[in-house]
């Protein structure tokens, strides 16, 4: 029984079938990269799992409990973190309160009224967040306001403040993408890290063959809304169906 | 110093001396002087005027400065606010205190209503929303509300009014506990004259209040929660927060501010009429704040200060005015330099505001706050260049 089980989803958007009949299991404490071709459904799957959009039929259950119907902030109050594509960060506020805030939602819950005292009198929630900071390498920017930032920081912000949280899935969405090839790397190691301090679950939808190869324990590979393909990375490296679909040509 | 930072102690210890010592302050001229009686703000009539809008543009501020959901309809609330302590008026006693309580616990409910149907959209849609509520507002007054609003003759407190509650010999005026808002010292100082009301000293205690309230809101975890909402709403729900109450909330709020301002207006004059929640009247609301710096905990303070200012001040300059200004210069050019001036004046004051309005705007998007800041950090450059970088550095943060 896998941490999140993903059965007989269906989508369909008008004419066209998105998702067709998806099953997925992810093992607790693994990295289940997802990949596929442009196209494959990948994108509309985890939108699924985050409640942004509700397929028309199948059941995904994390840790027992069923996803589906609930709204995005009840979905990550249960447990479940998403990274973005473009880092999604508070960009007017500093990189402190950023990761203030999901401290705060770690500690209160989805709403609470607490409006006149200082943020600054709440010492643990403070300490907690420094905490964070200092893991990943930010605290000396603490009170730079987060837009200032660079793309790699960004990134390292916007994971602190999932991490902050203490996810038990993290999804991440395509987490190198448009990155320079060093800041690829930097995030590479900063996600093995994180795998080897916390032993987060975490699910990636990646294009990027380096990165699917050099973090995951497991790969589903998706054509057509469908998954292919489930295995090992040196499985999926010499599957024949995986060249076909996805891989063509390109020499792994 | 009251849970405050020692910046903001001291900003708020400004507000204090300014507004306690505002009848001084604004009286710089000599009563008779043809100065004095052009551009002296310090009547009591007025500085009221300052106090009560100063406190409903700071409610504003704290819904569209903190989250960036630009309310249009916000004068409803004043005026459902004047609504409700004019009925105390009638139906217990002139006393204010019960009048002010609830107008503010009436406004609040009333934003609950607004907000709760008006916060299922945001940006133009949401603006468009609260428009249109305060307008119905408006036209409901004027028509099938008769009975609670008194229509066009507007709502007043009449002999035959029963004052359930009203004491013996008690003032028949709006008064706390038997003080008279009305009641006045005037005080003279060679040829300058202050006056010191009653009616206005708790206006500036309640302005007081506001603002310090308001510093409070800001610096809490509740004020960081509207401010990322503003930057970011994507990023709060996936980090597990339900953005809806703390708008709504944060709406909420701000309508209880403008309530508080409603009752006010209605405690210095007991009558009121509809066109108090007219769409324009909105729509001075949210110049005072662009004007003043939206987002700032000062600006509020000042945009409401300013545009008061002129409506009250400029709007009477009229050509004698001038002429009396210009006196020492040869007669032509006297001549030109009033014919230059003359639209900007009397009846043509709105045209300085929607000028100064443009410049702020196309200038000093952080409104006049960011002007005097920007000054502020001219003159300490000049003193010690070394740490210019830094200051320049921490203003890349807006105001506060």
């Amino acid at each position: 029984m896998g941490i999140l089980e993903v059965k007989g989803i269906n989508k369909r958007f008008g004419g066209l079938q998105a998702l067709g009949d998806v099953n997925l299991s992810i093992q607790e404490n693994t990295v289940h990269a997802i990949i596929g071709p442009n196209g494959a459904g990948k994108s509309t799957l985890l939108n699924v799992l985050v409640g942004k959009l509700i397929p028309d039929s199948g059941s995904v259950m994390f840790d027992g409990q069923s996803v589906l119907g609930r709204k995005p902030y009840e979905i990550a109050q249960m447990g479940i973190s998403r990274v973005f594509q473009t880092p999604e960060i508070f960009a007017d506020l500093t990189v402190l309160e950023n990761v203030l805030i999901p401290c705060f939602a770690k500690r209160d819950g989805a709403f609470r009224m607490h409006a006149l005292e200082p943020v600054r009198h709440e010492r643990e929630i403070g300490r907690q967040a420094e905490t964070m900071l200092d893991e990943v390498n930010m605290l000396s920017k603490a009170d730079v306001v987060a837009s200032a930032l660079s793309r790699g920081d960004k990134r390292r912000l916007e994971m602190a403040m999932c991490l902050v949280q203490e996810p038990r899935l993290m999804l991440l969405d395509e987490p190198t993408a448009g990155m320079a090839r060093a800041d690829t790397e930097n995030t590479i190691a900063l996600l093995k890290d994180i795998r080897r301090k916390r032993g987060i679950t975490m699910a990636i939808i990646e294009h990027d063959m380096q990165v699917v190869f050099s973090l995951a324990d497991r790969i589903t590979v998706m054509a057509q809304g469908t998954p292919l393909v489930e295995g090992t990375p040196d499985r999926i490296k010499t599957d024949p169906k995986v060249r076909e679909a996805y891989l063509g040509e390109t020499q792994i | 110093m009251l849970g405050l930072t020692q910046k903001d102690f001291l900003l708020l210890l400004v507000v204090v001396v300014l507004t306690l010592l505002a009848p001084i302050i604004l009286n710089p001229f000599p009563v008779n002087s043809s100065l004095g009686q052009s551009f002296n703000a310090g009547y009591p009539a007025l500085m009221q005027r300052f106090a009560i809008f100063g406190i409903l543009v700071i409610g504003f501020n704290i819904l569209f400065g903190l989250t960036g959901y630009l309310s249009f309809g916000h004068a409803a609330f004043l005026g459902v606010g004047s609504y409700a302590a004019v009925w105390m008026f009638k139906l217990l006693s002139f006393n204010i205190i019960p009048a002010i309580v609830l107008s503010v616990i009436v406004a609040g409910l009333f934003s609950i209503v607004i907000g709760y149907v008006s916060l299922r959209r945001s940006g133009i849609y949401f603006s468009i929303l609260t428009l249109a509520f305060a307008q119905m507002s408006y036209a409901l007054a004027y028509s099938v509300l008769t009975p609670l609003t008194n229509g066009e003759t507007g709502l007043q407190v009449y002999p035959s009014d029963p004052q359930y509650l009203a004491a013996e010999g008690a003032p028949s005026a709006p008064h706390v506990f038997g003080l008279p808002m009305a009641e006045s010292t005037t005080v003279y100082f060679g040829d300058w004259q202050f006056t010191f009301e009653i009616g206005y000293y708790l206006c500036a205690l309640m302005l007081i209040l506001a603002f310090y309230l308001s510093i409070r809101i800001f610096r809490s975890p509740f004020g960081m929660m509207l401010r990322a909402i503003k930057s970011n709403q994507t990023r709060m729900n996936y980090t597990g927060l339900n953005t809806k109450p703390y708008m709504l909330w944060a709406f909420i709020i701000s309508g209880m501010y403008a309530g508080l301002a409603g009752g006010l207006l209605a405690a210095m004059d007991p009558l009121t009429g509809a066109e108090r929640m007219y769409w324009t009247a909105s729509g001075e609301i949210v110049v005072m704040a662009i004007l003043g710096g939206v987002g700032t905990l000062i600006g509020p303070v000042v945009g409401s200060g300013v545009i008061k200012y002129l409506e009250n001040i400029v709007s009477k300059i009229n050509d004698n005015v001038l002429h009396g200004a210009f006196n020492a210069l040869p007669d032509g050019l006297e001549n030109v330099i009033i014919k230059i001036i003359h639209p900007f004046v009397g009846e043509g004051w709105q045209l300085t505001l929607g000028l100064l309005f443009m410049v702020v705007v196309i200038f000093l998007p952080g409104g006049l706050v960011q002007g005097g800041q920007r000054l502020g950090a001219l003159f300490s450059r000049r003193s010690r260049n070394a740490t210019a970088a830094d200051r320049d550095a921490a203003r890349q943060k807006p105001a506060e």
